[in-house]
Parts: structure tokens; C-alpha cells; sequence
């Protein structure tokens, strides 16, 4: 007697979001299984990867995380150009210094920033705010209208400001970044709320806020796999590509800072720091992230490697 | 939940007046209505004032203007197979057949055509004995209906069990052993047959219909209903199975939820 193989029938899928213009434009999710899963239904698009650049230098980093960036550190055009030489296929811009702590940049200044790096680069741009909401929210305003047109990905919109982000994305034909704290209820809310203002639901990009690996990778895990069953069973404020912000939080943890010395057991540092980034993409990758914000160059060559393994088809 | 709306049946007043006058409009709203009402299926029946040899012709008319008033599928509800035939042949999606009994010659007609049109069909666990009282006899003769599906490459998940509630104020020790029964079924087979049931009957001659109906819904969800032939028209029955799929963790809490419930 023949065997029946047993697949799961999903019904629905997830929104696919169209970022940048041109040749270099980019797509994201449209998955109609669980991830990678292609004997169950479509996964159209590798998930992308983007490497961030500062409008200020940044001083805290690791010395290993800035020696692929020397000299450009300063001058993020010439940084974002470097981004694309290391095969990025999105650019991060961070406007760190509109924190009032830094610099409390002006958001016509961030804005003339954000439109010349748009100027030098062909590939999509993704805007990330300084992470105080009143702020971003003015920031994205201006940064917006700037870039009118560029379908860039701009953010983070959180329950406090997604009026004004939301109003500036659509406006200005930009997606966005929609991010809650590692509550898959708040963040269906979050959604619903930003629809209801009529943005399309394949112009938002849910965040949960994920955590490194080793420092809460789980919660956010399984938000992720919970979120993508919910989007595959119908639930339409679900049905969001996810962004996972992985460069920030991987290079906060400790095995990405100690020193060979202080633990010789941890193996070398230089490869182990990067290896914190590379597991925890991947692992994201696995539960349904499909946009992933990054910092080391190197961590896009390892990632590559895995996703083109993972995108073969396993059809059957 | 599939909540398939009940109100396509000539047993009512302007349904009947609609199919008798050729006038597409009664029915045609009740199709709108409906959809806005959260149902996934429309039940057509031409009820029992259309002559036999009429309600295949009745039947087609009414699919198809019910599907060109609102997009969705048909559950296609007759004691005539030629009705239902006719009903299947001009539907468009996938329809429900309504009903088969656990009687073997009524299976060797409709589970045959199911198969054909690739339908989904709703099995009464009763037989020409009536419906059982226990049970474990409606069980037994569901799991008759689940190997006739079974042989005829039915899938499971297009199989519809019907435990058959019946009125409250009549055979009011029947609530239970329903209740039992859908708990029951979905041990039948892996993956399990799907349940539903004629919400209506719980509540037929009694006062307070709907709260009955809504009070009888909620408890078969928490025993594995998975649709219901009802009155739609009705929002207190959507908030409370709103509800009662959030507490069945069948859908993911928001503050929204009875909204979302309703968006298409």
C-alpha cells in the first residue's frame, strides 16, 4: 500500500513587500508554508540582509566590528558605498545622532544625510530612528518627504507614534517598520491600528524585538512561529514579513566583547563575535525573519552561504 | 469556525415568495447580508413547498444568483439527489453537500458525488431508525460515514459530521450526549473529520432562541465544533464565537478582536 505523505494545508499567505526602485529593487515574503518549507507551499524570496550605517561615528563598537569599516566610519556616504561592496542588499541608515543625548540633529539635517546616501547607493534603504518615539516620529517626517518616492522601510513606528510615521510612509510611498515589545498581541494590535489608517498591510514589517542568541533568542522565536502560523491560518494583522534588528543585540552580548585572554575556552574572539551574529540570523531565519539588520560584513557571506542552502527547493 | 448562514431556505416566508415570483432580490440580499454576517458558506434549500420534480431547476437558480449576489460557496441543502446535483453542476468553488445520512444507499449516492464535484458533505450520524439517543450509537454510525468517505477518497477534512442536536424542550437529554459525540468524533480518524450542526434545532419552539443557540454554540466549540449551520443575523452570536476563539486559542488576541472577527 502506497504511503501517504502528510502536508499541511495552509490557506493563506504572507504579504509580499517591494522595497527600493530599479534594478536593485528587492522583494520580501509572500511565503505561503512555514519556512523553508517547500514541499508545503511557495517561499518566493531569500530572505535580505542589510548592514546599518551611522550619521555619527559610532564609539562603543568593538574594534572588530569597525575595522572593515576604516575610514568611512565618519562619512556614511562613503560607509553605505563600502556596504554595498560587501554585498549588502539593503542599507541601514541609523539616525543615532537625533538622540538628544548625542547630537539632537534636526530632522532637515538627518533628512539631507538620508538623501545623500540615497544619491551614492542604488540598493533599497531601510530608516531607523535614534529609538525615542517623539522623535523619530519628527524625524521620519522630514527623512520621508526626502526620500518621496525611493519605497524605503522606515521606522520604528511603536504604539506612541505610529500616527505620524504611518501618515509620513504613506504620503511618501515608504513601508514600515512596526515594532512592539516581544508581544504578539501588541503587535496585531499595533498592525490593526496602522491599517486602519488605510496603509496597505504589505507596507508593514512587523518587529518583535528580538533578543541574541543566548539572551532570549526563544521569546522572539516563538513569537515569530506563532505570528507565521497565525498569517498561514488566515489572521491578516499577522501577515507581515518580519524584521529582526539582529547587528544591535548580537554585538551587545558578552561572547562578542571578551577578549581571548579573559576566555581562552570560547574559542577566538574574532571568529566567535562573528559567529554570535551568524547563528543568531540564521535562527531568525528558521522561525520566519525575513529582513535582517546587521553589522559585520563577514556575517553576510556566512548567512548567504546558508540561505542559498536553504532555498533549494525540497519539493516533493 | 465555518458559520454557514441558515437563512437561503424556502421554509421561510420570502425565500419562498422570491422562488415562487422568480424574484431574485429576497435571496439575493440574504446572500449580501449573510457575508456581511461572517458566514462562510450560504445553505440553499428550496424547501417543501417546490415539487420534487421542480427543485432541481429551483435549486440551480437559486446557487447562482446567490453567488452573484456574494462570493461564496454553497452548502447545497435537499432530500433530492437530483437537486442537489443540479445545484453542484452550476456552483462555482467548493460547495457542501447537505446531507447523507448513515444509511448505505443514501452514501452510495451523495459521498460518490462529492467525490465527483469535489465537495465538501455533512454526514447525520442517524439512520432510517432515527437519531440514536446514546452517544456511542451516533458515534458508530458516524464512523459508518467516515470509511464510506474513506473508500471513495473523501478527504477528512471535507467530511462534516452532523451529532444532530435536537430542541431543547423536547429531548433536552440529547444536549449532552452531542456534546459527547463531538468529542468523540474527532477520534475517528487522524487527521479527524470535521463536526458541524443545525444550530436552529437546539433552540426550535422554545423562548429565548438565541440565547439558547448562542449558549449551545459556545459549548460545542469547547467539544471540538468546527462550523455550525445558523442564524448569522444575529451579534451577540458573533461576539461570543469572536470570543470563543480567542479562549480556544483558535485566534491571536487583540484589543480588537471582535473587529477583526468580522473583517473579511
Amino acid at each position: 500500500m502506497a504511503v501517504t505523505i502528510a502536508k499541511e494545508k495552509w490557506t493563506s499567505k504572507v504579504g509580499e513587500m517591494e522595497l527600493g526602485t530599479g534594478a536593485k529593487a528587492i522583494k520580501v515574503g509572500g511565503e505561503t508554508s512555514l519556512p523553508f518549507l517547500h514541499f508545503e507551499g511557495e517561499i518566493p524570496n531569500r530572505p535580505v540582509l542589510a548592514l546599518e550605517v551611522w550619521d555619527m561615528e559610532p564609539t562603543e563598537w568593538p574594534d572588530i566590528l569597525k575595522k572593515p569599516f576604516d575610514g568611512v566610519l565618519a562619512d556614511p556616504v562613503a560607509w553605505a558605498k563600502k556596504n554595498v561592496e560587501y554585498g549588502a542588499d539593503l542599507i541601514a541608515i541609523r539616525f543615532m545622532s537625533a538622540h538628544p543625548d548625542f547630537k539632537d540633529a534636526s530632522p532637515e539635517e538627518c533628512a539631507a544625510t538620508a538623501k545623500a546616501v540615497a544619491d551614492a547607493v542604488d540598493v533599497p534603504l531601510v530608516l531607523i530612528g535614534c529609538g525615542i518615539d517623539e522623535k523619530d516620529a519628527a524625524v521620519m517626517e522630514k527623512v520621508g518627504e526626502a526620500l518621496n518616492g525611493k519605497q524605503c522601510l522606515i521606522g520604528c513606528a511603536t504604539e506612541k507614534n505610529y500616527k505620524t510615521i504611518t501618515a509620513a510612509a504613506m504620503v511618501n510611498g515608504h513601508s514600515v517598520i512596526a515594532s512592539s515589545p516581544l508581544d504578539i498581541n501588541l503587535a496585531k494590535q499595533l498592525n490593526i491600528l496602522m491599517t486602519e489608517m488605510n496603509l496597505p498591510t504589505n507596507r508593514i514589517a512587523i518587529d518583535p524585538l528580538v533578543g541574541a542568541l543566548g539572551y532570549g533568542i526563544e521569546y522572539a522565536y516563538s513569537i515569530m512561529e506563532r505570528a507565521r502560523m497565525g498569517a498561514l491560518m488566515g489572521d491578516k494583522m499577522l501577515a507581515m514579513p518580519v524584521i529582526c534588528f539582529v547587528g544591535q543585540e548580537a554585538w551587545k552580548a558578552k561572547e562578542a566583547k571578551s577578549p581571548d585572554e579573559e576566555t581562552p575556552e570560547w574559542g577566538a574572539l574574532d571568529k566567535r563575535a562573528i559567529l554570535w551574529e551568524v547563528v543568531t540570523t540564521t535562527s531568525f531565519a528558521l522561525a520566519g525573519g525575513s529582513i535582517f539588520i546587521l553589522r559585520h560584513p563577514e556575517t553576510i557571506k556566512h548567512v548567504n552561504t546558508h540561505f542559498a542552502k536553504v532555498m533549494e527547493s525540497n519539493a516533493y | 469556525m465555518i458559520l454557514i448562514g441558515e437563512r437561503i431556505n424556502g421554509m421561510f416566508k420570502d425565500i419562498r415568495e422570491g422562488i415562487l415570483n422568480k424574484n431574485p432580490e429576497p435571496i439575493q440580499y440574504w446572500a449580501k447580508r449573510q457575508y456581511e454576517m461572517c458566514a462562510g458558506f450560504l445553505d440553499i434549500n428550496t424547501g417543501p413547498t417546490v415539487e420534487a420534480e421542480d427543485q432541481p431547476a429551483v435549486m440551480e437558480w437559486l446557487v447562482k444568483i446567490a453567488q452573484e449576489a456574494a462570493q461564496l460557496p454553497c452548502c447545497v441543502d435537499s432530500t433530492n439527489p437530483a437537486a442537489i446535483e443540479a445545484g453542484l453542476k452550476v456552483h462555482k468553488g467548493k460547495a457542501m453537500i447537505n446531507s447523507t445520512t448513515a444509511d448505505q444507499w443514501k452514501m452510495d449516492i451523495y459521498i460518490p458525488m462529492a467525490a465527483k464535484y469535489n465537495a465538501a458533505i455533512i454526514g447525520l450520524a442517524m439512520n432510517e431508525k432515527g437519531v440514536p439517543k446514546s452517544a456511542a450509537d451516533r458515534v458508530a454510525l458516524a464512523m459508518e460515514i467516515v470509511v464510506n468517505c474513506d473508500m471513495h477518497g473523501v478527504p477528512m477534512e471535507d467530511l462534516y459530521i452532523d451529532p444532530l442536536m435536537l430542541p431543547a424542550n423536547v429531548a433536552q437529554e440529547h444536549g449532552v450526549e452531542v456534546l459527547e459525540t463531538l468529542r468523540q468524533i474527532k477520534t475517528l480518524a487522524d487527521p479527524p473529520p470535521r463536526t458541524t450542526m443545525g444550530l436552529s434545532n437546539s433552540s426550535q419552539g422554545c423562548t429565548n432562541r438565541k440565547l439558547i443557540n448562542r449558549t449551545f454554540l459556545i459549548m460545542s466549540i469547547a467539544n471540538g465544533l468546527d462550523s455550525a449551520i445558523a442564524d448569522v443575523d444575529d451579534d451577540d452570536l458573533l461576539d461570543a464565537v469572536a470570543a470563543a476563539k480567542i479562549l480556544m486559542n483558535q485566534d491571536i488576541y487583540c484589543d480588537s478582536f471582535l473587529k477583526t472577527y468580522r473583517s473579511r
